[in-house]
């Protein structure tokens, strides 16, 4: 029963924790363009020409 | 078409080059906003991107100009936001530049677009905010109700009832405001709606619960409560996002009326404004290739006119000093100087959307099926509950146990099946229309589209492309058609377009050619003068006027070919009708062209009911006509004088490349050429249908086994919470069933497609 005083508090801050990094990804743009993220992934950043 | 996935095609011909019509650096300038002192940002839309290629390809080319401070695309939205300086080492930066890079890098199409979906876009993100949040809740009250059911007990479960209490209310305050916002309006109005019942059983479960808690009951249905909301906020998102991104689809399209115009002032001077200031009186320049923004008279110059946009007429028209020009016509060949006669507020265009909200008034009256559904339920529903508290309160003696009883009936029938029941088909049924690219701007459009059983079409731009194509190219000499092709090529006149489209890759050169407006192409070379126009201009006047859709071939006035078009049939045109008729669909023509090249249509295509010469408001007329003998109406249209009738009807569907007001008034609009998208959308919302009534049909049946249960006072929160999401996912899996739905034979042609835009989605 004294443990549920630390794990309920834990339980739900992790849970807090995942809502909060949520909204904050939404809002700094993350979803914008998930088809261009896809492909920026794999497209090399240098000097090269691409293609 | 070249793409940037396939280098070395990028040696765009010349023609390919004048097709790609530029925006003018004053309508950039109006179109863009100021970020900071000298910085301003443009957004283009790019409908052609869609790789990462494409990414790279337009990003390197427009940061290597030393005017762009940034660029980025949106592959998603298939947009270009720039970034620029006014000026970069003293010049100062021509934006048409940023424009024409895109062009030359890749070949696509780059232009400006209406941004009015920015509303949507935020309540888009208030409904995933509340859906993460009561995502959040519902996961951790769950956890802890597993708790209580599993066997906590006395003070245990009086701490997880109050942390449950604790995480629900802020949870039904922010994710539920949606319910409550749109049930009060109803209320207000003296209506109902699915909202109703939803909203009441959050409030009053939750009012339960609570009491139950402070006085240390055993069930509470937190749980319930909170997960309701995230199922129903699901639904409603999903709705959401199905809208916006047909909507944002369908705003990247090209703007078909321009922003603004060029004026002549009194000093000679000249001065670019938008379209909304232009005054009767002022004179305007508009340069070959552009569209005219108001209506007015011709005061100089000659060209031709391509009117199939605003009254459906498919050849061009020559027109002269002193003639009446249209709003919204698009000038072909020479610059013209205009008078304006009617402000924008009295053209044509504003004629046809007074027009168009006149006739709006029958599917504003069209209510949803779920509340139709409502209206009933939520009554029924209302008063069971209230029978169940009367009933337990006065035969069992116990009111508390009554009141109890009464909120478990609420929450097992809270038409959380039957608020997902809707949505969730319809989302289905939008991404597979998307897939084929058919954009839908609404759930409501489906319902209707699957109510009709007449079809009208409109004739040039929807029955036909509105391109002409060359007829009779066989009987003529290669010799001719090369010369001829080469002659053509010089000119934007769509017959020129279509006969050097014809006319194969090794064409003559000429040096010294003159494009006459209105006339035709004229040559001077050592075999003599060759002349390509219309008949007058080609063989001299005693030779007679001739058709519009021919054009002769002359060397020194004496005649070497005729060449003769039509107007092309949208691919799959005879397949689509043939697949209407199947269904049992009426199909008719309204035409705005003349009654012979209607008719020729109608009997090609095997519609037997048609009418031509018809003006914006006979349209109008002619829909309301079927309407009033009982018919549910599709128009398919897409040119200015369609958009009245396009609103008028039960429901309406227009191709991509129809104007900015027909566009708008349309409910679904079809990004590829073929036509088979019309009977592709009637049958994907026919199954739409036929799976809404079945998920209603599940619902009921739940509702009928659920129902006894609660009312016997037995539904414990445990089983309600179980009861809900098991209902819930049998209405979301068999809607998911509509993506598994053999597909129509009709979409099976979608290789015949030839238009830029399939091309691009093969290759995606």
């Amino acid at each position: 029963m004294n443990m549920l005083v630390y794990l309920i508090p834990i339980a739900l801050s992790l849970g807090a924790l995942g809502l909060f990094a949520f909204l904050w990804s939404l809002k700094s743009g993350q979803y914008d363009d998930l088809d261009g993220a896809a492909w920026r992934a794999i497209e090399d950043d240098d000097d090269h020409p691409a293609v | 078409m070249t793409t940037c996935c396939a280098p070395g095609t990028e040696g765009a011909m010349e023609l390919e080059r004048l097709s790609h019509a530029l925006p003018s650096p004053e309508e950039l300038l109006l179109s863009s906003r100021t970020i900071e002192p000298g910085l301003r940002q443009t957004d283009l839309s790019v409908p052609g991107v869609h790789c990462g290629a494409c990414i790279t390809t337009i990003e390197k080319a427009l940061t290597a100009l030393p005017e762009v401070e940034r660029a980025r695309v949106n592959l998603s939205t298939k947009r270009v936001s720039i970034v620029w300086k006014e000026s970069c080492d003293g010049h100062v930066t021509d934006p048409v530049r940023l424009v024409q890079t895109i062009v030359d890098a890749t070949g696509y199409d780059a232009h400006l677009f209406t941004n009015a979906e920015e509303a949507g876009d935020r309540q888009q993100r208030d409904l995933i905010r509340a859906v993460a949040v009561s995502g959040f809740a519902a996961a951790n009250i769950m956890l802890l109700s597993v708790s209580v059911w599993s066997g906590a007990e006395a003070s245990t479960r009086d701490l997880f009832h109050w942390i449950s209490a604790m995480i629900a209310a802020p949870a039904l305050v922010y994710a539920g405001r949606f319910f409550y916002r749109s049930a009060w309006t109803a209320i207000r109005h003296g209506r109902t709606n699915m909202d109703v019942p939803i909203a009441l059983a959050i409030t009053l479960s939750y009012a339960v619960s609570l009491w139950e808690t402070m006085h240390h009951g055993e069930h509470v249905w937190f749980d319930a409560t909170v997960s309701l909301l995230f199922f129903l906020l699901i639904g409603r998102t999903l709705d959401h996002v199905m809208r916006d991104r047909a909507r944002a689809a369908i705003s990247g399209l090209a703007r078909l009326s321009p922003r603004g115009a060029m004026v002549m002032t009194a000093d000679g001077g000249r001065d670019y404004r938008p379209v909304e200031e232009i005054r009767p009186g002022d004179r305007l320049i508009i340069a070959a290739g552009e569209r005219v923004p108001v209506d007015g008279l011709v005061e100089s110059g000659r060209s031709d006119l391509d009117l199939s946009i605003v009254n459906g007429e498919s050849a061009p028209v020559g027109i002269g000093v002193g003639d009446p020009v249209q709003g919204g016509t698009l000038n072909l060949t020479g610059p013209l100087v205009v008078q304006a006669t009617a402000g924008a507020k009295d053209s044509f265009l504003a004629e046809v959307i007074s027009l168009m909200e006149a006739a709006e008034g029958g599917r504003a009256r069209y209510r949803r099926i779920a509340d139709r559904a409502a209206q009933l339920y939520s009554p029924a529903v209302h008063l069971l509950a209230l029978f169940a508290f009367l009933g337990w309160g006065v035969f069992g003696g116990d009111w508390k146990q009554a009141m109890l009883i009464s909120i478990a009936v609420l929450i097992i029938t809270c038409p959380c099946a039957l608020g997902l029941a809707v949505p969730v088909v319809q989302v289905v049924a939008a991404g597979r229309l998307f897939k084929d690219g058919i954009m839908v701007k609404d759930g409501s459009a489906m319902e209707r589209l699957a109510e009709i059983d007449t079809a009208l079409f409109d004739k040039t731009g929807t029955l036909t492309l509105g391109r002409p194509r060359l007829v009779n190219g066989r009987e003529i000499g290669a010799g001719h058609l090369s010369l001829a092709g080469g002659l053509a090529m010089h000119s934007r006149h769509p017959l020129s377009q279509a006969l050097y489209r014809s006319a194969g890759n090794a064409l003559p050169r000429f040096d010294d050619i003159q494009e006459l407006p209105g006339q035709g192409l004229q040559a001077h070379t050592e075999e003599g003068v060759y002349r390509l126009g219309n008949r007058r201009f080609a063989c001299g006047a005693s030779a007679g006027a001739g058709t519009t859709s021919e054009v002769v071939l002359s060397l020194d006035g004496a005649e070497l070919a005729c060449f003769r078009f039509e107007d092309t049939l949208r691919p799959d045109a005879s397949a689509a009708i043939r697949a209407l008729d199947r269904a049992g669909i009426r199909t008719g023509i309204l035409s705005g062209d003349r009654a012979p090249v209607v008719r020729a249509l109608a009997d090609r295509l095997g519609i037997s009911s048609w009418k031509a010469d018809l003006a914006p408001r006979d349209k109008v007329d002619a829909v309301a006509d079927f309407s009033a003998q009982g018919a549910r109406v599709l128009m398919v249209g897409d040119g200015i004088n369609d958009a009245p009738a396009l609103a008028a009807a039960h429901v309406s569907i227009a191709p991509a490349t129809a104007a900015d007001v027909g566009r708008q008034a349309a409910d679904f609009v079809f990004m590829h050429d073929s036509l088979s998208a019309v009977p592709l959308a009637i049958d994907v919302s026919r199954q739409a249908g036929r799976l809404i009534r079945q998920n209603f049909a599940l619902a009921i049946g739940y509702n009928v086994i659920a129902v006894p249960i609660a009312l016997a006072g037995y539904a414990t929160p445990l089983i309600a919470a179980v009861a809900m999401s098991t209902s819930s996912i049998i209405v979301v899996a068999n809607a998911l069933r509509l993506n598994r739905a053999s597909r129509p034979d009709v979409s099976a042609s979608k290789v015949a497609d030839s238009g830029p835009v399939p091309a691009e989605a093969r290759l995606a």
